[in-house]
């Protein structure tokens, strides 16, 4: 397990996303995995950045394993769990609806897509709010040798 | 990220983008392309093929130009992005309202 705390500035989102991307180019994923796990993590990190701390600085605390941290998805497969924790406002990305993908260039919203992006990419997303922290999981699953 | 002018075709600008297209660096694409439209500049064409990384900002920058481009009867396309690139644009279905072209050359017919 290693982890890194960051204030939630954005000139520190590139090297949050490399601190993550690093440790899993060491696992077996594929160069687009990977790029998947990249664009994941930099959507959850912006949120964390843009809209946690609204007047305060706060920090980002990042933690990578390799171990499934509870038994609520299947422990069939082995898996990289990328933990996001801020003690910004409490925010459950899971709650946001799903954009409306369907709509012309002018009707579009620019908003809403990164949650969308996190949730389509990653095997799976948990959230839970404790002690005043967010803490989130974005769960990749290892592919099999 | 870099954002190379290669050109001028057909009336249209052909700006080459190099590296990450990302929460720190999207607005500069923003910016510039905001800035040749300032110019009246009303056509261009985006050459994805050295994008290696997209992510929601970028695609938010694009459509931002999109948008501006549109209400003055202007127009951007988009050319040969690669995989990974192509997958982010599927998945937000922005590759239903921006045109994307498999090459540069494709893309400056549509002018």
């Amino acid at each position: 397990m290693s982890s890194i705390q960051l204030p939630a500035k954005i000139e520190n989102m590139e090297l949050l996303v490399q601190f993550i991307s690093d440790i899993a180019r060491k696992l077996d994923f594929s160069g687009k995995r990977i790029k998947e796990i990249e664009l994941a993590t930099e959507e959850a990190l912006v949120n964390i950045i843009n809209y946690a701390y609204p007047d305060h600085s706060g920090s980002i605390k990042v933690t990578c394993s390799q171990d499934p941290p509870n038994d609520s998805y299947k422990a069939s497969h082995k898996a990289f769990v990328i933990k996001i924790e801020d003690t910004g406002i409490a925010f459950d990305i899971m709650s946001l609806k799903d954009p409306d993908i369907s709509t012309g260039i002018s009707d579009r919203e620019v908003g809403g897509l990164g949650v969308f992006l996190i949730r389509k990419l990653m095997d799976k997303v948990l959230y839970h709010r404790k002690n005043k922290k967010n803490i989130l999981e974005l769960v990749v699953n290892i592919p099999a040798k | 990220m870099e954002i190379i002018k290669t050109g001028k075709e057909n009336n249209a600008i052909i700006v080459k983008i190099v590296g990450r297209m990302d929460a720190v660096t999207a607005p500069e694409f923003e910016k510039a392309l905001s800035a040749w439209i300032d110019e009246s500049e009303k056509y261009f064409v985006v050459d994805l093929s050295s994008l290696e990384y997209i992510s929601s900002a970028g695609l938010r920058s694009i459509l931002i130009i999109a948008k501006k481009l549109k209400a003055l009867n202007g127009k951007i396309v988009l050319a040969a992005m690669e995989e990974s690139v192509n997958e982010v644009f599927e998945i937000s279905g922005f590759n239903s309202i921006i045109p994307i072209h498999d090459t540069v050359q494709a893309a400056i017919r549509q002018f």
